[in-house]
Order: C-alpha cells, then structure tokens, then sequence
C-alpha cells in the first residue's frame, strides 16, 4: 500500500466478553496522541459472550482511508484466532499470545511468533490481565518507548483508582520487558508527528454534525449499527441541551421527530433497515404535511434481521421507495466519517428550504469504524439556515400554509405562533391546510397541490455539488462507486498504480438529486467503466440506469457482510480488464 | 400552559370548516365540549396544539381554531409527545378514535401513560370503525355483528380504563358526548392536569353501531362524582371501571395527586422550549467535545 513511510495493521482477536475494546482503545489513543492517521474495524457478531471478535487497527503516518490489505501483527487472545488467522500472516509479522493457553500451529516462512507465558509474568488472577500484557508486548514490538504506554494507561484507568492503574502498569511493565527480551521488533518504531490528532467512530460524527446543525431533538429506537448515535445524544445531551428520547418502537421515533420539526425544533433520527420499514410511512407524512426531519439509515446485511453486526449497501432502494405515494425526498448516501459530520448540517439546511424529509444512508463500514480526524477539519459552526420559517406573532389575517407560490415553497409558521393558526394535514389539502381528500374531493385542486409540492424540488440540483472524476482522465479503468466505497477504491486506484494499471474513480454521494449528466459525461468517456457495490444486486447500478439510461456491463460486487479491502477491488478491475470476468466477487480472506 | 388576555368564547374556537361527520354524531358534542373548556380555560387558539390521527372523530383538528396536526391512523400520540417535548408551552391536545388509539395505536398509548407525557387524550370511543364503513374495533362487546363479524364477534373488548391505570397513567377519566356539561367538565381537569390525561368519551356512532347508541349510554351513564368515589384509589377505580351493565359509570375514575409530568422529569427542559433555542454550539461546548475524542 502506498500511504506513508510507516503503515502498520496490527488486530486483537478473541470472543466477546475477553474485553478486546480496553486494549484497543489504548493503543489507538496512543497512536492518534502522535498524530498518526488509523482507520480501525471491529469485525465482531450479535452476541455478548462468546464468538469471534477481531479488531483491526490500522496506522499510518499518512492518511489511510481503509483498515488496509495486511496484517502485521495479531494479538491473540483465544485459540480460536490463532487458529483462524495466522495462515494469513506471511514474511515479516507477529502473532503474539499467551503461550499458557494457545497453541500456536504451523505458521508460514517469516512469522515470528510470539509466546508469551502470562502466568509467569504475573500474579493475577484477572483473567483480563493478558490483554494489558499483551498490550506492553505490542508496545515493545513496535519501538515504543515504554513511558508513552504507561501515560496511555494512567489515563486509561484513573478513575478506577491507583490500584488499578498500578495493577496494570505493573503488567503492561512485564509484557513490555518480557517481549523486549526475547521477541524482534519491527523494523520501523512507530514514529510521531508534532500535530495531534482526534478519532470518532462514524456514528459519533453523525451525531456531532447533527449537533452542530443545531439539533435540539433526537429520538430513537436502539438498533445495530446505528444505537451509536443515540449513545452519543444521550451522553452529550445535557452539556449540549438537546432533548433526547428513546422511545417504544422506530414509528414512534419517526414520527415523534415531526411533531418536534413541526415546533420549529431542528429534529432527527437514526435507525438500521429494519427500523427504518418502520418509519417509512413517516416519510410521507413528512413530505405531505411538508416538515422538515432527517432520517439516518445505517445499512446492515439484510433482508429482514439479517446479519446484525455486518455491513452491506442493500438499502438504496428501500430509501428510494419509502412510503407509499408519488413525492420527492432528499437522499444521501455519505463517503466517509468526516463526510457525514458536514452532510448532517448540510442536509439540514436543505429540508428546511425544502420543507421536507432528508434520509441519510450510512452503513456498518462507517458508523461503527474509527477513523482518526484532524480536530481542525471539525467545523462545529456551519451556516445554519432555516428556510422560510415564522415564528413572529403578527395580526394578518388570512395566512395560507401552503400558499400555491412560483417556487412551490411557502413560509411556514411553528404552533405558539399568534396569527398564523392553522392545520397540517396528510391528508391532501389546499393552500389553507382543509381537506380536499374527504366530503368533496377536487381533481384541480389536487393537481396544484401535486405540481406545487414537485416544484419545490426543480433547483435541487444547483444546491448540491456534483460528482467529480479523481485521477487520469484517459485511465485503462474507471472505478465507480457510492456512500462507503469510497475510501477501499481510492486505495485501489493505488495498489493498481503500483500493478501498472492506471484507473480513475468517481464517487456518487447524492442519491436524490442525481447527478445524471455528470456521471454520464464520465462513464461515456471512460474506457472501461466498472461499478463497485457492497451488495448482490447491484442497487446502484439499477438507479443510475432507471435515471439515466446507462447501460454498463461491469461490476465488482461484495454481499459476505464484510466491507471491501482495498484488493479486492484492483483484483477485481484487472480480471475484468483481462476478459476474465464480467462481474467479480472477491473472496474475503479474513474469516470473522 | 399560556392564558391570554383576551377573553374567548366556545364559538371563537370554531374553524369555520363545517365537520363532515354524520348528522347526530357523538364526535359534534365532544368537538362542542373541548371548544368550551378551551374557552372556558382562558386559552389562546394560538398556544393549543391538536394532534389527531386517522377516523372519521380524527377530522376534529380541522374543525377547531387552533394550531392543528392531522397526522397518521394511530401514531396521533408519538406525534404529541415529539411536539410537547420540543415545546412545551403549548397545550397539546391528542384527539382521535377507539381504532386508532386503543387499536393501531395501543403501543404509544401504553408507553405515553407511563411516560407521563402531559399533554390531553381525548378518545371518541363509538366501539366501532365507521370511517371504514363498520368493522368491529377493539372496544366492541361480544358477539357485536359487523360486516367484519357478519356471524358475531368472538373477542372480547379491551377496557382502556382499566388498561390506562394498569399502563401508569396518573389522570384517567370517561365521559359521554351526549352530555356536554360533564364532559367540558372533565375535560377542563384533564387539561389542568400534570402529567398524561386519558378522557374517554361515548360517542355514539349513528350509521354502523345501533348496539351502542345514545340511547344505550344514556340509560346507563352514572357519574361518579355522585357516587363518593376515592379518585386517588386505583383499585376502587378499577372496580368502578369494570361495570358494564345497567351502570356503566362515568367521571374522574383515577388521578394521582402527586403526578409528576416528564417534562417536570427532564432536566433539560429548564432552560425553556426546545424549540426557541440557539442552535449555534459555543467555544467551550466544542472544546469539551474534541477533548473527548483526543
């Protein structure tokens, strides 16, 4: 991979409940506290005791948009990860365990393997002991100077009590010297850059855009991969004073967000596919009583319950088709965790000139990944604009909510507002919010209302950027991509740099409005276009094709509930390029 | 809850929208009754919030002057509780149907008690879905024949009285349409109240349900502040709730006197409205953030 000079992935494996999240966090606060770059992905299972879990850390000096193609280095905390995973370490990695329960196995050329006998190095009786071990172990491996770890763990395990922070300073101490003694570090210590870094998972920058877009309502119903966000609303709620609700059921939440919008109250929500079915019909309502909400729907494998903890891109077509009717909506599918931060505030704004519901797609990739963040980028002051919003009182008379205007969208006023009362309604209505749906229906005022409601929507496209081609123009392969893909085809375009292979890439962020023309420019110029999707039926390429009439024949596609790897799509393009495929589906080495 | 200056008459509370509902209709004495406790209250049209959901007694937020949500058959409370909970100066007032509050909608009905979201449910209950053109509802008696249960009903009906005490809520009374003086009475209480009301009122339907008639419940109506009944005893109210018979009873079945709203629960509501907020985030709050993450 070319990022920087040094590019390490090191994963902790184990079952859940062996506490693999402690270590982790240790390490990666250490790492971004020297301004190094990591993406991490936790591959873990719908269980609280038990399974397989494997963490992968990956850092860099440099950016790094994936948790990578390797492993350098694994941090075994059960047999059974040693036995998954060290037939995939080759000439150069670690694997590291406690030698008094693992057995270590045949290993390939290079592997040094490291056996550590934990009960020799401590007392302890917490059995959670091997991981602070194995975390001084990884620190040692890495040529890191011993009292970086030890400031790491002090603030680790403060607020436990000197004792614990004794306790595992005194082990990490034995698994620092115990590897020093008898293992070979990696070549390269891990270096340090004078800028510090911060790191978010993605549902933690869902939640922190929304925030700074001005969010004083969140309601939820806890759902796999998307509880994170409520997570974060409830923690930061009180220092943020925003009102936060987990409620009986996603229906509840959808719909507990419009009553709130319709106050005047920036409102959201977020949920998974199965708790965004329940929400559908609020979309609608949304859209017909025109208030603005967002809806995040973080994708997990599906159908129906699926695989809980396993990403996938398999919702487009849910989101596009939510709610029954004929209306327009707001659809983007983000690309990375900074992305979503500014999306939120930007998608925001856009419902409340729109006066309409604006759904996001995330999916498990980015949501529930850590990703290192330069805190500069972090703009928690966007521009915050609410439309066409009354909340003045007046003495006019004859305020008309939804008034048949040029651009289709009329001022709206909040409940609490003097001279403006009036009725939302789902039922069709006209211009003053009565009924035209129920004693006497009224096919004119029902086509004004229809092409009012769709012109509103007519300059969607002048508010939001386009798609733009990275990379050669005259590429042998052009990558196309939408929402979480991103970052594995921007470091394919470079491993097939490196294979002598130029490629290009485009990635579609905006679902509705799309930009057909751009993305037609590109593909019709391109030599061999290839659309890349984390899923079996390849829902975006259906779209674009419904709105555009592109046809394209090549396609890299993933449903095993893993993400791509950077590999898996330059292996992918170069058997297409060859004529050895039409449509490639890689295989996913690593079995979690 | 904000009382204006100027003082307002039940008929200053009428939309000017005629409602569509048949004539002889209970839903024109429960519209005429919440008119007059608005109005008698002191409110302003303009600090009400009526939230409805799907039935023919769902059209009342057209028909009174007030700010008003016509929203989706049985999530009239989710949106209640969204909007009480983003401001809660404003009286929100859910009104709907037996089907849509005790039928589709059952679930918010049992959290939004226990919750005690203070705001006002007002169910016209006519034991019948009449919008459809008569099926059986979940308060329809034994053996009631619809066009649904063309050969009679074999469920039993849900007590929502009863339901309501069990769910936790703290103010649960019933009414009869046909007698507006006690039913504005009640329902002037369940707005004063603290916390979540539950008013459930007769309201006969005309065209699909002769079982129930006006008739039937005037027979049978007896209040219970006649009857020296311990409103602050759940139990004796359940007893009292129970009745169905040649007494069917009527009035404040149950308040609890120490009722504290989740609204007066939640903190975050001391700082006033949601809805009138600054939405820009300050120095320290974005400092204390990124500090979380570093």
């Amino acid at each position: 991979m070319a990022a920087g000079k040094f590019d390490l992935a090191l994963a902790i494996g184990g079952e859940a409940g062996q506490g693999i999240a402690t270590p982790g966090n240790i390490m990666a606060r250490l790492f971004i506290r020297r301004g190094l770059h990591l993406n991490a992905y936790n591959a873990y299972q719908s269980i609280v005791r038990g399974g397989h879990i494997f963490l992968t850390i990956r850092v860099s000096d440099e950016p790094v948009y994936t948790h990578g193609d390797k492993l350098d280095l694994i941090v075994c905390l059960n047999q059974d990860t040693m036995d998954r995973h060290l037939g995939l370490l080759g000439e150069g990695t670690r694997a590291l365990f406690n030698s008094d329960t693992i057995k270590p196995g045949e290993a390939a050329k290079g592997v040094g393997l490291c056996p550590i006998p934990v009960s020799e190095l401590t007392q302890s009786r917490n059995r959670l002991v091997q991981n602070t071990v194995a975390v001084g172990a990884t620190s040692s491996l890495m040529g890191l100077d011993f009292s970086i770890l030890e400031e790491s763990l002090k603030a680790r395990f403060a607020r436990q009590g000197q004792s614990v922070v004794d306790e595992n300073v005194g082990v990490a101490k034995a698994g620092y010297e115990y590897a020093a003694k008898n293992f070979e570090p990696f070549p390269v210590a891990v270096p340090e850059n004078p800028h510090p870094l911060a790191q978010w998972a993605g549902n933690e920058a869902i939640g922190m855009g929304a925030a700074a877009a001005g969010v004083k309502f969140y309601a939820a119903y806890p759902m796999s991969p998307s509880t994170g966000v409520l997570h974060w609303f409830a923690q930061n709620a009180r220092d943020l004073g925003i009102m936060v609700r987990q409620v009986e059921d996603e229906i509840a939440a959808a719909n507990a967000i419009i009553g709130a919008a319709h106050t005047g109250t920036r409102a959201m929500t977020a949920t998974s596919g199965g708790g965004f079915a329940l929400m559908t019909e609020a979309v609608g309502a949304a859209a017909m009583m025109e208030i603005p909400v967002v809806m995040v729907n973080v994708q997990r494998a599906g159908p129906s319950t699926g695989v809980p903890t396993k990403t996938e891109q398999g919702d487009l077509w849910q989101v596009l088709g939510a709610s029954q009717g004929d209306f327009p909506r707001l659809i983007v599918a983000p690309t990375n965790a900074l992305d979503m931060f500014n999306t939120m505030s930007e998608i925001f704004n856009l419902t409340d000139h729109y006066q309409c519901p604006g759904l996001v797609l995330s999916d498990l990739l980015i949501s529930e990944g850590t990703f290192s963040v330069d805190p500069d980028a972090i703009n928690m002051n966007p521009t915050i604009d609410r439309g066409q919003l009354i909340t003045e009182h007046s003495t006019q008379n004859g305020y008309n909510r939804y008034q048949n205007t040029e651009s289709g969208i009329a001022p709206r006023a909040v409940p609490g507002t003097e001279g403006y009362v009036h009725v939302v309604s789902t039922d069709e209505h006209d211009e003053d919010g009565s009924l035209i749906s129920d004693e006497y229906t009224n096919p004119y005022k029902r086509r004004a209302s229809v092409e009012r409601r769709a012109r509103k929507f007519s300059d969607t496209l002048e508010r939001i950027s386009a798609p733009e081609l990275q990379g050669p123009k005259d590429a042998e392969v052009t990558l196309i991509g939408w929402g979480s893909t991103e970052g594995a085809i921007r470091e394919a375009v470079e491993l097939l740099k490196d294979r002598g292979i130029t490629a290009n890439r485009l990635q579609v962020k905006w679902m509705v409005p799309l930009h057909g023309d751009a993305i037609s420019a590109v593909v019709n110029s391109a030599k061999c276009p290839i659309i890349v999707e984390n899923n079996y039926s390849g829902q975006f390429y259906r779209y674009l094709r419904s709105e555009t009439g592109l046809t394209i024949d090549k396609h890299i596609r993933k449903y095993d509930g893993e993400p791509f790897m950077p590999h898996h799509i330059a292996d992918g393009a170069q058997e297409i390029l060859a004529g050895k495929a039409d449509t490639f589906v890689p295989y996913q080495e690593v079995n979690v | 809850m904000t009382t204006g200056t100027i003082e307002l008459k039940a008929s200053d509370f009428k939309s000017g929208i005629n409602p569509d509902w048949c004539p002889g209709c209970g839903d024109f004495g429960v519209l005429n009754s919440l008119q007059r406790a608005c109005a008698e209250l002191g409110l302003q049209p303009h600090n009400i919030l009526t939230v409805s959901g799907i039935g023919c007694s769902s059209n009342l937020p057209g028909y009174i002057n007030t700010y008003g949500m016509h929203t989706l058959h049985g999530r009239s409370l989710a949106f209640a509780a969204g909007a009480k909970m983003s401001n809660h100066e404003l009286t929100v007032i859910a009104t709907g149907g037996d089907g849509d509050g005790y039928g589709i909608g059952g679930n918010h009905l049992a959290h939004i008690a226990r919750r005690n979201v203070d705001l006002t449910y007002i169910v016209m209950n006519n034991q019948v879905y009449g919008l459809t053109t008569g099926q059986i509802s979940p308060t329809s008696r034994l053996d009631m024949k619809t066009k649904s249960t063309p050969f009679g009903n074999v469920e039993s009906p849900i007590n929502p009285i009863t339901s309501a005490i069990m769910n936790g809520a703290t103010f649960v009374a019933r009414a009869f349409s046909g007698d507006i003086r006690h039913t504005t009475s009640i329902i002037k209480a369940a707005i004063e109240h603290k916390g979540f009301s539950l008013v459930d009122i007769f309201s006969p339907c005309v065209t699909f349900n002769d079982d129930n008639s006006h008739d039937f419940f005037k027979e049978r109506v007896t209040k219970l502040e006649d009857q020296n009944h311990d409103t602050g005893d759940w139990k004796a109210a359940c007893e009292k709730a129970m009745a169905w018979g040649p007494v069917i009873n009527i009035g404040l079945f149950y308040q609890d006197p120490d009722s504290k709203s989740l609204g007066a629960r939640e903190p975050i509501l001391a700082d006033g409205p949601m809805s009138s907020r600054t939405l820009e985030i300050t120095e320290d709050q974005t400092k204390k953030l990124l500090g979380k993450m570093m």
